[in-house]
């Protein structure tokens, strides 16, 4: 009884090779992340402290820290985000639960999945276009912000519109059942059960919104620009502002004799705005999912 | 015993999803206060009969109907406040969908969508659907749990008080019964023959002997179409006026 068949035992050589595949497939992800980290904070390591958060560069670059970048970036993502959700998450309500199944919706629901596509410098060149020259908004943060914005919007629109789907429609039934006009049903049992997902896809746009280097220099962001040291609210909506990608972009490419270090620290920073991010998503879906109701 | 006025009439309703026909023209009165049986095979129309009933037929894109339903003498494709309407018809759906709310707030949803706003008139409105759907005593302690982690028969029960909160004069019931044991059927049976003093009662069942026991009247739908409509005595008798009726009943149906 039970003796392993020649078939059992191909099958159990099968399933062992599979899975060392697939777990050394993992492990090759995940290296390359290790070791771009590692490498960049051992860099990196000369320069990073507080005083480098805090301070503007200073002598052409060549030495001080990444304050006005790092702040421009944060204007700029989050400014734009704060445009970009409102409009994408409520087109996303729309499409998802109101719109029909017409030749419209479909032929808008394309238009989004494109426009998902469409590289950035394309974008760069609509921001320029349209808001820096047409709407007369100039160079500023505010052109820069509704340019990252356009550029963000089809995917949060996206994403919004997956998690909407992924709650089961016998829930909308129910409510509908009730007497429910569709937006009670959207506000009191769709919403809170997506709104990890949706979430989820918005803040995944700040890593996209904070590299992006296209954009933002054709529409705001500028070569060098001194704000107040460690003040927060240096930068005014009309300002033009440096960011943290295309500061990247200026020291390792633009100025000769940049130490090494500062380079390296702005990739750093860069990075670690981003994974803060990531971290606050993360953070932010644990605590729904805790919650999750079916 | 059952009151001659009609709740609801159906007048040659013909409804199709696209180019499939779900009804082909049928033709009935539902009593005041009776129990109305609907049985027949899947695929038969019954869902769709009560989502034309309350009007929730209109969320399935593709959907049309033709011919008059009409609730207390009112067309329902002519009413205007649908939320009203949909108030007065209790629906209770084949799978137990409790909301993914606490199981207090599943059954307030309907009174605080309908405008209830004081704590204790929906506190007074949960207690009585609760008990009235024989749930109260098993979760009166733990009203602020998850609805959706009650096993299937409380869910099944909750989703009867549910139907019963918004106070409706038409209870319809899905196969109910699909996901529940025998006794606690059997409990929500005799909930329904007390409830049938206040209201008019549309049992969909693919259980036979269900309907046999609950309704007074039972109505055989077969792809789309009225096969027999009679009291249930007669239906379930050994000679119901149509032969396919016999049959079916007593599961010689080929």
């Amino acid at each position: 009884m039970f003796e392993a068949t020649e078939h059992t035992r191909r099958m159990q050589r099968r399933e062992g090779i599979i899975k060392y595949l697939l777990s050394a497939m993992t492990l090759l992800i995940v290296l390359p992340l290790v070791l771009i980290v590692l490498f960049l904070l051992y860099k990196a390591a000369p320069v990073l402290s507080l005083d480098f958060l805090l301070e503007n560069p200073i002598h052409g670059m060549r030495a001080g820290g990444v304050w006005a970048p790092l702040l421009g970036t944060i204007y700029l993502v989050l400014i734009s985000l704060l445009i970009a959700t409102p409009v994408g998450v409520f087109a996303a309500v729309y499409l998802n639960e109101y719109a029909g199944d017409t030749w419209v919706t479909r032929a808008v629901n394309l238009a989004v999945v494109n426009l998902a596509g469409v590289p950035s410098i394309v974008h760069a060149l609509f921001g320029l276009g349209a808001f820096v020259l047409f709407a007369g908004m100039g160079r500023s943060i505010l052109a820069a912000s509704l340019t990252l914005a356009i550029m963000t919007l089809p995917v949060i629109i996206a994403s919004t519109k997956e998690a909407l789907a992924a709650v089961p429609l016998p829930f909308r039934q129910a409510c509908w059942n009730l007497g429910a006009t569709r937006w009670q049903t959207i506000r009191h049992v769709v919403l809170p059960n997506s709104i990890s997902g949706i979430l989820t896809g918005i803040i995944l746009q700040v890593s996209r919104a904070a590299g992006e280097t296209a954009p933002v220099m054709f529409t705001g962001a500028v070569f060098f620009k001194a704000i107040r040291p460690g003040d927060p609210f240096a930068y005014g909506l009309l300002d033009q502002c440096m960011a943290l990608s295309m500061h990247l972009f200026t020291v390792s490419t633009q100025v000769p004799d940049v130490p090494e270090p500062i380079t390296y620290g702005t990739a750093v920073v860069l990075l670690g705005v981003v994974l803060l991010f990531n971290a606050l998503a993360i953070l932010i879906r644990f605590r729904l999912r805790s919650r999750k109701k079916w | 015993m059952v009151n001659a006025a009609a709740k609801i009439r159906v007048k040659d309703l013909r409804v199709s999803y696209g180019t499939q026909q779900a009804l082909k023209g049928i033709s009935f009165d539902i009593f005041t206060n009776e129990i109305l049986a609907i049985i027949g095979p899947a695929q038969s129309g019954k869902t769709t009969l009560l989502r034309t009933i309350n009007r929730t037929l209109e969320f399935t894109a593709g959907a049309h109907y033709s011919g008059s339903v009409k609730v207390d003498e009112v067309e329902v494709g002519k009413v205007k406040n649908i939320y009203e309407l949909r108030r007065k018809i209790g629906m209770v759906a084949p799978l137990p969908v409790g909301l993914p709310l606490t199981i207090y707030d599943n059954v307030a949803f309907a009174p605080r969508m309908g405008g209830m706003r004081h704590k204790s008139d929906i506190d007074a409105v949960v207690e009585r659907c609760l008990r009235q759907a024989a749930l109260w005593d098993e979760v009166k302690d733990r009203l602020d749990t998850l609805g959706t982690k009650l096993s299937g028969g409380q869910q099944q029960r909750l989703t009867i008080a549910r139907a019963l909160s918004h106070e409706p004069e038409i209870l319809c019931l899905d196969e109910f019964s699909i996901a529940i044991d025998p006794v606690t059927t059997m409990r929500i049976e005799e909930v329904l023959r007390e409830l049938r003093r206040e209201m008019t009662i549309i049992l969909v069942t693919n259980l036979v002997q269900q309907a046999r026991r609950l309704s007074d009247r039972t109505l055989f739908l077969f792809a789309g179409e009225v096969v027999e409509l009679d009291r249930s005595e007669v239906i379930f008798s050994d000679r119901p006026a149509q032969q396919k009726t016999y049959d079916y009943v007593n599961g010689i149906f080929g």
